[in-house]
């Protein structure tokens, strides 16, 4: 049994040998696994946020995924055919900078979970898992009749976008850059889930009417959490375009947003970093089952009731004593 | 558009309605007296049909198929409660999740390896092709007729063993306090193995009855699983009254929307836009109305506070 | 003892050869899990069945779970793990549009057993990006000039409201010379058409186009013979494949659909496939396995004149292959300047033979067909 920060350090530094491995080996797929593993990982985290950490199940973060995917993608696809969007003030030229690309994601999800989070968070339970699935829907219908960026069909950017002058298309290099990303994410997670705000979030999920009574708006809280978890999930969709060079409305659909709560709780949800844990156990499953046989989801499944029969605490609690 | 047609839409909105109580009155049943979120309900949707379509090979007879859409569901749902669902309802929400999402891989690939990739054939029997004259010169289709009328008797069965018999009181109070039916000494893990094979059973024939009509295949429950969760968050968790009233509100608007949104944006714009943001915003519609529901009643129509 | 000599020689000489022949590694990214992967099963088989003889072809297979990101981390990985020299496979529009900028991009060989999606075949379309089975416009253009031909003067068409729906019906529209009666786009994934087909019954139309892939369309073409409508039903081959009829049953019975593929075409070739396909599976081939066994034949024939070291020259064999040894299982097939088929694409009925539904060619409907992208194409 080890202590939550050395389980975390351990994790990460896994994460690192294992592209490395690749690298070494001369087997890029490992680094593009290693790299997916990240990308979903920051997400899940981000999801934590407020599932495992304020209580609200949103069964609608592919909508901030897919928003921070599509804007990126968007303004990638405007560079590279040198089209400008004409807004009424300027005409926006699109731009090919990871960095530039990242923000505007940020901001659009920032801006999506703000309006969305203020109308869902007024309900609770069940009925908040609905809410946020329908406006989910909504983006996710919207975005299949939307023809000009390629409605069912997706967008393709071609090329990664650039970052300073690193080569991004190789994959150690975007892989790296992730894996900073991801770093910066849990730093910043885990100061807010020991500040002042993190414990008061955390009192939310336990008990509302005493937060009232501290003088404090639980609905402030959970709305500046969902906006926070919105943002960085958007980021991770701005990642996932750059890796996968591509963005459709399948990173909008509802079972995006299911695997990312399997993620969550395969991992453990009580935990910083049980997220990321739940994506290496989902995706290497995923994939050395796969190789093996294609009634791969059959056992996917099977071992999966297993383990939330016998590990309620998922895969993380396995290793991290309290 | 005539008269006679509009109301013929209607009944399509209506039938649609009753396809999807079919659906949500065991998914809310079962989360109302057990508190468990089922998402492998569409499972039992599923297997329903596929074996309405493989007893309706064997035998070609309609009814037995019918018949065995609802046996085989209901026993297949004992088996998975006693195995993994009883060990679930203690737990949080997320854990049901997690466990019932992986169900669904399980049946899925499990029907897949069975029956094949393709898609089966189950029809409607003769007797029940095509139309019937309605009153005021309306044609409509004589089995649609009869899932309105299956439909009909279903919610009434459902509101007489609610309220008229020992199983009801049960139920109704396991849906109020969980304390109280142990206190009264009834045996709760039978009452919840009952209630989670009726709702099996439930979306088994819906299956069946659907699957007459559409396409039995791998993965055909889960776009429903997905609506009847909406009617069910809309009509309030676990009140039957609120499944029916809000599978028949989806039903209705959504058919509507379909027909009138692409006429309507027609008016403003040109025809090619209208038809597509028109039906855009028709595959919208059911979560925009519960969107506008839980705005002003968060625990939805009939839910308790 | 002269002629067993010779022959000894010959395999010999054969044997050598096959040794000095540079191996071909060939991705098969398709859909073998879940909803729609009946398709993806054929194309493999159909693709497996052609490249049997061919021990220097090496094929590595994947499934994509009808997933756009899951295909081209799949594509990624055949790419830069298994060095695969071509990738093939896809069966939906949207899967390959992800996949193929991602293959080509990396100098390597894309053959497209089934989709064909217009940005590909016009302004996307690129050098080493082949289509071996039509562009997605193809078949609904000749359902158009098939509707035109049959003398149908009002139709009402209806289709998903996604790219591919929205393609079909300008392609249908592009060869019908009556009027549209109403366009309909539904949602996708739609499968009570109920409405529908209300508003069809109280249309003035002469005829009904329509284009649900899958089990959208399993459900329309039930529904509106349960509803007893009484037009005329015209259709793309999809939704009267051999796979998916026996799931429509007599519902399906006398529609009309085009196709550039039919088990009972006459020539050498699809005899033999049919019936190798019906020995080694025990099932009647479809549409998408007739597609995927030319695409592995014309892999055959390009290794059998160029070397895969050699990208140019084994872009020009699978160019000319056609006038170089491969016999498409259609018949004519040649490709047009931007790399997809020019083909004839012909009317059929389903019809019932010995209790099993299938389909009789009854027309040539469109012949020497090609695509109305290839001007937007420079390569």
């Amino acid at each position: 049994m080890l202590t939550e920060k050395k389980f975390n350090l351990i994790i990460v530094i896994g994460i690192f040998a294992f592209s490395l491995i690749g690298y070494v080996m001369n087997e890029p797929y490992f680094i593009t696994l290693a790299t997916k593993i990240v990308i979903l990982g920051i997400a899940g985290c981000a999801l934590n946020l407020i599932l495992g950490f304020g209580g609200m199940v949103s069964f609608g973060h592919a909508m901030f995924f897919g928003i921070g995917s599509y804007v990126a993608a968007i303004s990638a696809f405007h560079s590279m055919n040198g089209d400008s969007i004409d807004l009424i003030f300027f005409n926006f030229n699109g731009s090919n900078q990871m960095l530039f690309n990242w923000f505007l994601a940020v901001i659009f999800s920032m801006f999506f979970a703000l309006v969305v989070g203020s109308i869902s968070i007024r309900t609770s339970g069940v009925y908040f898992i609905m809410i946020t699935l329908a406006f989910a829907q909504m983006t996710y219908y919207f975005s299949i009749g939307w023809t000009k960026y390629g409605g069912e069909d997706g967008l393709s950017t071609y090329v990664r976008n650039d970052l300073f002058s690193i080569n991004t298309m190789l994959p150690l290099n975007f892989f790296i850059i992730c894996f900073a990303c991801l770093c910066v994410v849990g730093f910043i997670l885990n100061w807010i889930i020991n500040s002042n705000f993190g414990n008061f979030l955390k009192g939310c999920k336990e008990n509302e009417e005493k937060m009232i009574s501290l003088g404090l708006n639980p609905y402030t809280l959970k709305l500046t959490a969902f906006v926070i978890s919105g943002a960085i999930t958007g980021l991770a969709g701005a990642l996932y375009v750059d890796l996968n060079r591509f963005v459709s409305p399948t990173s909008l659909s509802w079972q995006t947003s299911g695997e990312l709560i399997v993620l969550v709780i395969l991992g453990g949800s009580a935990r910083l970093f049980g997220p990321l844990v739940g994506a290496i156990v989902f995706i290497l499953l995923e994939q050395f089952i796969g190789e093996v046989t294609e009634n791969w989801q059959f056992w996917l499944g099977l071992i999966l009731v297993l383990i939330v029969l016998y590990f309620p605490k998922g895969v993380s609690g396995l290793f991290i004593k309290d | 558009m005539s008269l006679q047609l509009f109301i013929e839409q209607l009944l399509n909105g209506i039938q649609f309605g009753f396809m999807l109580f079919l659906m949500s009155a065991g998914l809310t049943l079962i989360f109302g007296v057990m508190g468990l979120i089922n998402l492998a309900h569409g499972s039992f949707f599923m297997i329903g049909a596929f074996s309405a379509s493989f007893v309706a090979g064997l035998t070609g007879n309609f009814f037995l198929a019918i018949l065995a859409s609802l046996i085989l569901p209901a026993l297949i749902g004992i088996m998975v409660e006693f195995s993994v669902i009883r060990k679930l309802y203690e737990r949080d929400h997320l854990d049901q999740v997690l466990a019932t999402f992986a169900l669904i891989l399980i049946f899925s690939e499990a029907t897949r390896y069975i029956f094949g990739a393709f898609p089966l054939f189950l029809d409607i029997p003769n007797l029940l092709q095509g139309n019937i004259l309605l009153p005021g010169e309306i044609v409509y289709s004589k089995y649609r007729l009869i899932i309105i009328i299956i439909g009909l008797f279903i919610a009434l069965g459902l509101y007489f063993l609610i309220n008229r018999t020992l199983l009801g009181i049960q139920i109704k109070a396991g849906q109020n306090d969980r304390q109280m039916i142990r206190v009264l000494g009834i045996n709760i893990s039978r009452l919840y193995t009952i209630v989670f094979a009726m709702g099996a059973a439930l979306a088994g024939l819906a299956g069946a009855l659907i699957g007459a009509i559409q396409s039995v295949e791998v993965g055909m429950g889960e776009p429903v699983l997905i609506l009847a969760f909406v009617v069910i968050v809309i009509g309030g968790i676990g009140s039957i009254k609120g499944a029916l009233i809000g599978a028949l509100l989806i039903g209705v608007l959504d058919t509507m929307a379909r027909l009138f949104l692409p006429i309507f944006f027609e008016l403003i714009m040109e025809t090619s836009q209208a038809l597509s943001l028109g039906s855009s915003l028709a595959s919208m519609s059911a979560y925009v109305l519960m969107a506008l529901v839980l705005i002003f009643r968060p625990t939805g129509l009939f839910g308790k506070k | 003892m002269f002629k067993k000599s010779i022959s000894t020689l010959i395999v010999f000489l054969l044997a050598i050869s096959y040794v000095y022949a540079d191996k071909v590694k060939v991705g098969m990214i398709t859909t073998l899990s879940g909803g729609g992967s009946g398709l993806g099963i054929d194309i493999r088989d159909g693709f497996a069945l052609a490249v049997k003889d061919e021990p220097n072809i090496e094929i590595i297979s994947g499934d994509d779970q009808r997933k756009p990101d899951i295909a081209v981390q799949l594509a990624d990985k055949m790419i830069q793990s298994d060095k695969v020299d071509i990738i093939t496979g896809i069966v939906w529009s949207n899967l390959a549009m992800a996949v193929v900028p991602a293959v080509v991009n990396q100098g390597k060989f894309y053959l497209s057993p089934n989709a064909g999606p217009s940005l590909l075949a016009g302004k996307k379309c690129h050098k080493n990006y082949f289509n071996i089975a039509w562009q997605n416009d193809n078949l609904h253009e000749a359902a158009g000039g098939y509707a035109s031909s049959a003398g149908f003067k009002n139709s009402f068409i209806i289709a998903p409201n996604y790219p591919a729906g929205k393609d079909a019906l300008t392609g249908y529209k592009r060869y019908f010379k009556g009027s549209i009666e109403n366009e309909v786009y539904t949602k996708l994934g739609q499968t009570d058409y109920a409405a529908e087909i209300a508003k069809i019954r109280a249309s003035n139309a002469d005829s009904v186009y329509f284009f649900l892939p899958g089990g959208m369309g399993i459900a329309f073409i039930k529904q509106f013979s349960q509803a007893q409508v009484d037009l005329p039903l015209v259709g793309p081959a999809f939704s009267f494949d051999q796979g998916i009829l026996k799931a429509v049953g007599k519902a399906a019975l006398g529609v009309k659909n085009t196709s550039q593929w039919s088990k009972d075409i006459e020539n050498v070739e699809n005899e033999k496939f049919v019936k190798d396909f019906r020995s080694a599976y025990g099932r009647l081939p479809s549409l998408y396995a007739s597609q995927g066994y030319d695409t592995g034949k014309i892999i055959v024939s390009a290794m059998a004149n160029a070397s895969i070291k050699n990208t140019d020259a084994f872009r020009e064999a699978l160019k000319n292959a056609p006038s170089q040894g491969f016999k498409s299982t259609r018949g004519k097939f040649s490709f047009s300047s931007n790399h997809h088929p020019i083909q004839d694409i012909y009317v059929r009925e389903v019809i019932e033979e010995n209790g099993t539904l299938t389909n009789k060619l009854i027309s040539p409907g469109l012949k020497d067909h090609s695509n109305v992208y290839v001007d937007q194409c420079k390569m």
